[in-house]
């Protein structure tokens, strides 16, 4: 399958991006295109225009403040997997990243385009939920910032609005304290996930927090008793924590997801 | 240093394979050239009530109105009670598979043609699919063909002394089992392009087959006109497989478009047409019952067993090529007296079934030894003393098995007992008495299998399917300046044939590798042939090179031996000279002298000069039997279903071996496709028919990482019938796998209970299994 006719602009500011983005609603926002680039070729999408924000400066930086980091939109799944750019997880990012795809998607992939998408089985959506990330979005109207645990309300929905983009990533500040966990369950290397478990551990930040993908929408937060850094929950108790979280996968799908939790606590306490 | 027979030469075809250097449709590009897009069935069947084609496009948009005087592709076989399918080269009447082909459209691009498509009106009226092939076979089903009165290809009996088992058996267990419907997946999907040279009045079809010759007589066919007006030429090809054995509606179509058009046409698959609408295979059934004495030893198999073949029956191998032969493959290496087996070739409406490495053979193994081993758990004892106790002995070869096959040579209980020691059978029982790693639990699990290959005429005639091999050609020549070009009808994709022929001629002739040449792929430049096929090109085409390379040796020494003024008696051909008592003479100047000073030939010389076309047969046309013996090593995961392959062990015969470091190539190929089917790949159909698949994210295929490192270990018995004793194998890496890891999972979880059948072993499957297994043991416990 070949794409069907689309117009393509490039942007050369992020301002110019979004009257781009306000004046044409039904137009798709293109970044790494890792996903939009098959959706385009298979017909399922048939945007008639086509805003390729992927080379603006202004979505590539990186900025520091007092509290923590902020990772511009279009920072490639590659730059953060080598090391490119701050991690304020001490090498936890760069892990998760490394595990995205293959090599080439993340080449062009970016954070900031994953997170749009929202594809229940995103890596970053996880992972960043656990660690408690916020998302900076600016529109002709203004910018906010949500936090990412209320960022997405179903599978590749989101409160993005249409004439709104993801400007970058913002992450609490961790201390030296700090531990986290990742484990991703798929069928094969590179594939999507069936399961993802995400934990993060800060005791100094008060930060216990484990994060789970679900089948159709934004990853579960569990609350999780992490003081005792030794104690690995058990699987059967994470079920029960994952049915009373709202979970609704079947028995199957449930264990992948304890499963996961279990694992990423176990790398976790690892670290 | 031997560059012969038995070299591990590296392959010559590498330079331009693994450099980016090769050719294939899609690189080839013709002056007004324009792109072909299909419009398919949205629906798996109902009929046709319109097909609209905007008026601004009826000059580049063709439906079946069109192609009235294109015959329907018709792959018919002559055994008894045959029901034959009409296959339109774009749909008539009804649809009858999601992806069938309705229209062809043509534009300067490929999004355009789609773009045309997409302004097709189509109006279908459903009818009930029928997807499942034991429904398929009751009374009450829908029917894929109206006319045959049910939906059977074909129902075969293979009954021998059956009965008498009943009385004698101790000992017998029934597994129903299941091959799920995958999708091949070579590299190059399916690719043509098509035009009509106008100087020679010949169409010239340029498609990504291994079968050449077979295509232009299947276009021949349906376009009605003669073989000599079509050329098809196969360039490079990015894997076959048996896929690209076949003559698809769509090289129909465009050899017909390109005439009426007068500009070429090509038309390159994509990965979601070959997915989900056609490259289709393997989709097996079994109801099976293995019987045993008490000493351990198989006494009986009884099989009722079904094969989807989808919609139609494919050109040329038909729809009954993998049910047809399970009758004669179930009874595996193994000797026993009593046996019953029913097949049927059951119509659905699903893409044609088609051949894919292994064929029927990987669904049997599958079958087989799964129920061997459930067979040694219920007689209590290893599932290698079962084999041990049942195999042909080597004492008994040649051997003419109950289906009457004829093994030609081989040590099978040699080849499992090796594959025991290098896997370390006992040392894995003892392992496995420990406790295990992260809860994950031990299992190991064998297979066997034997591989008919280069099988000919006897075996084929009795199909009568649309061509039957004979003997196989060569056309061999010397050129002026002493290079020998070597032709062939066959097809090389991967094979290394332009190695391992280049071995057999200079085994005979000492000609260096860098002055042999391999032409084939091109009907206008090559000795018929039924193509690649059926692991036979090693014997057949090798057979044939030497045959021709027997002739040319004779005509150089004729030729040497009066250019040395000796007589032919005493002089020999060594090592690319002629020797003589006085002295000797290179070929290359044998061959120098033969077309640039004919006036120093001997009256004598052979007319025919230093060009022959030689053909071969083997001394038996029933097959060499490659066997092996497979171990899989595996970790499973009881709760998350997961498998990790631990160690995988080949035990492989293929007779004397050509080029060994080719043929394990060509194991660790077919071995990593094993365990493709085994673990991954899975082309499921809902109950209106759909796909369920359509991209290589919804169809797994095992990659880089899921595939570990094969052990092979050889064998070489020589086949007694072939001309250097060599056996056709390069299917056989992709039919033990599913067998084999399937055994090791059992094996694993069957502490628990557990139990897989169908393949593939997905992680669900696998941790319902064990969840179902916990659940039973719970209610039967007081």
């Amino acid at each position: 399958m070949k794409a069907a006719r689309f117009d393509y602009v490039r942007p050369t500011s992020l301002a110019e991006a979004l009257v781009l983005i306000a004046e044409a609603p039904d137009a798709k926002v293109l970044a790494g295109g890792q996903t939009l680039g098959p959706m385009l070729n298979l017909r399922l999408a048939q945007p008639p225009l086509l805003i390729d924000i992927a080379r603006l400066a202004e979505l590539a930086e990186v900025a520091e403040d007092q509290d923590g980091v902020t990772l511009g939109a279009t920072i490639t799944h590659a730059a953060i997997e080598d090391g490119r750019v701050t991690d304020p997880t001490a090498g936890f990012l760069s892990q998760v990243a490394a595990g995205i795809g293959y090599r080439a998607v993340r080449t062009r992939g970016t954070i900031g385009g994953s997170l749009a998408h929202a594809d229940p089985a995103a890596d970053w959506l996880v992972a960043l939920a656990a660690l408690g990330a916020e998302l900076n979005l600016a529109g002709l109207d203004g910018r906010r910032r949500v936090a990412l645990s209320g960022f997405v309300e179903g599978a590749m929905q989101t409160v993005l609005r249409s004439n709104e983009l993801i400007t970058g990533v913002w992450l609490g500040k961790f201390s030296s304290a700090a531990r986290f966990g990742y484990h991703k369950i798929c069928r094969k290397v590179g594939e999507f996930a069936d399961a993802i478990g995400a934990a993060a551990y800060d005791p100094e930040r008060g930060v216990r927090r484990l994060a789970v993908s679900t089948l159709a929408g934004a990853p579960l937060l569990l609350e999780a008793r992490l003081d005792t850094p030794a104690a690995v929950p058990e699987v059967s108790h994470l079920e029960g924590e994952l049915h009373q979280a709202g979970f609704t996968g079947d028995a199957y799908e449930t264990r992948l997801r304890a499963v996961a939790l279990q694992r990423a606590t176990i790398a976790m306490v690892g670290r | 240093m031997n560059q012969g027979i038995g070299a591990r030469l590296l392959r010559k075809e590498d330079d331009r394979f693994l450099m980016g250097r090769g050719q294939y449709v899609g690189d080839l590009k013709l002056p007004g050239m324009q792109e072909v897009a299909f419009l398919r069935s949205p629906q798996a069947h109902a009929s046709i009530k319109a097909v609209r084609v905007p008026a601004k496009l009826r000059d580049r948009v063709f439906s079946a109105a069109d192609l009235a005087a294109v015959a329907p592709i018709r792959a018919d076989t002559a055994l008894p009670g045959f029901k034959s399918s009409v296959q339109p080269v774009l749909a008539q009447g009804k649809v009858r598979y999601v992806g069938e082909l309705i229209a062809m459209c043509i534009a300067g691009t490929r999004a355009e043609a789609e773009d045309m498509a997409g302004e097709i009106e189509l109006e279908l009226e459903p009818m009930p699919a029928v997807t499942d092939m034991l429904a398929a076979r009751k009374a009450d089903s829908a029917l894929v063909h109206e006319v045959w009165g049910d939906n059977l290809f074909l129902s075969t009996l293979t009954e021998v002394d059956f009965e008498a088992v009943l009385k004698k058996a101790t000992l017998a267990v029934t597994r129903e089992l299941k091959t799920s419907r995958q999708a091949m997946s070579p590299l190059e999907g399916r690719a043509v392009l098509a035009h009509w040279n106008s100087r020679l009045g010949q169409l010239e079809v340029m498609s990504s087959t291994q079968q050449p010759h077979i295509v232009r007589s299947g276009l021949a066919e349906c376009l009605g006109i003669d073989e000599g007006q079509i050329r098809v030429v196969a360039p490079d090809v990015g894997g076959g497989f048996g896929y690209k054995g076949i003559l698809l509606p769509e090289e129909v179509a465009l050899a017909w478009a390109t005439r009426r058009l007068g500009v070429p046409l090509r038309w390159i698959e994509d990965r979601r047409e070959g997915l989900a609408a056609n490259a289709n295979c393997r989709e097996h059934h079994y109801l099976i019952t293995a019987y045993a004495d008490r000493d351990g030893r198989l006494l009986a198999l009884d099989c009722e067993a079904s094969v989807d073949a989808g919609a139609y029956s494919a050109y040329p191998f038909s729809a009954c090529l993998e049910a047809g032969q399970i009758g004669s493959i179930l009874p595996g290496l193994y000797d026993f007296a009593h046996y019953r087996c029913r097949t049927y070739s059951v119509a659905t409406n699903k893409p044609p079934i088609l051949p894919y490495r292994g064929v029927a053979r990987t669904g049997v193994c599958f079958a087989l030894e799964v129920t061997l081993d459930a067979l040694a758990r219920a007689l209590g004892i290893e599932p290698t003393s079962l084999r041990l106790n049942s195999l042909v002995r080597p004492e008994q070869m040649p051997f003419d098995n109950i289906s009457k096959r004829h093994f030609d040579s081989g040590d099978y209980p040699q080849a499992l007992r090796r594959a025991m020691a290098a896997i370390d059978l006992d040392a894995v029982r003892l392992r496995q008495k420990q406790a295990t790693l992260d809860g994950r639990r031990l299992g190991v699990g064998f297979a066997m299998y034997s591989e008919q290959a280069g099988h000919g005429t006897s075996v084929y005639a009795a199909w009568g399917i649309p061509f039957v091999p004979g003997h196989e050609q060569c056309f061999a020549r010397f050129t002026p300046d002493g290079a020998l070009e070597l032709r062939i009808g066959a097809h090389s994709h991967g094979q290394g044939l332009e190695t391992t022929l280049s071995q057999v001629a200079h085994s005979i002739l000492g000609v260096p590798h860098d002055r042999i040449r391999l032409v084939h792929g091109d009907t206008a430049a090559t000795p018929y042939s039924t193509g690649t096929w059926g692991s036979r090109s090693m014997i057949m085409s090798g057979g044939a090179v030497a045959a021709a390379c027997d002739q040319l040796a004779l005509r150089l020494i004729n030729i040497g031996a009066a250019l040395l003024q000796a007589k032919v008696s005493d002089v020999r051909l060594h090592e690319g000279f002629i020797t003589g008592p006085g002295g000797r003479i290179a070929i290359q100047e044998v061959a120098r002298s033969y077309y640039r000073r004919p006036q120093d030939l001997p009256a004598d010389v052979d007319p025919g000069g230093l060009e022959v076309t030689a053909g071969y047969k083997a001394m038996r046309d029933t097959g060499t039997f490659s066997y092996a013996a497979h171990a899989a090593l595996v970790a499973v995961d009881p709760g998350t279903g997961e498998v990790e392959i631990l160690d995988y062990v080949v035990v492989e015969d293929g007779g004397v071996l050509v080029n060994p470091m080719i043929v394990d190539g060509q194991i660790c190929g077919g071995t990593a496709q094993g365990i493709g089917t085994a673990l991954y790949e899975e082309m499921a159909y809902d109950k209106q028919g759909q796909p369920l698949a359509s991209t290589l994210s919804d169809y797994l295929l095992p990659g880089p990482a899921e595939v570990p490192e094969i052990r092979i270990l050889h064998m070489e018995t020589a086949s007694p019938y072939t001309r250097f004793g060599q056996k056709g194998l390069g299917e056989g890496g992709a039919i033990a796998p599913p067998a084999a890891i399937t055994n090791a999972i059992n094996d694993a979880l069957a502490e628990l209970g557990a139990e897989l059948l169908i393949s593939p072993i997905t992680p669900r499957r696998i941790a319902e299994a064990v969840a179902q297994a916990q659940r039973m043991a719970a209610r039967k416990a007081p």
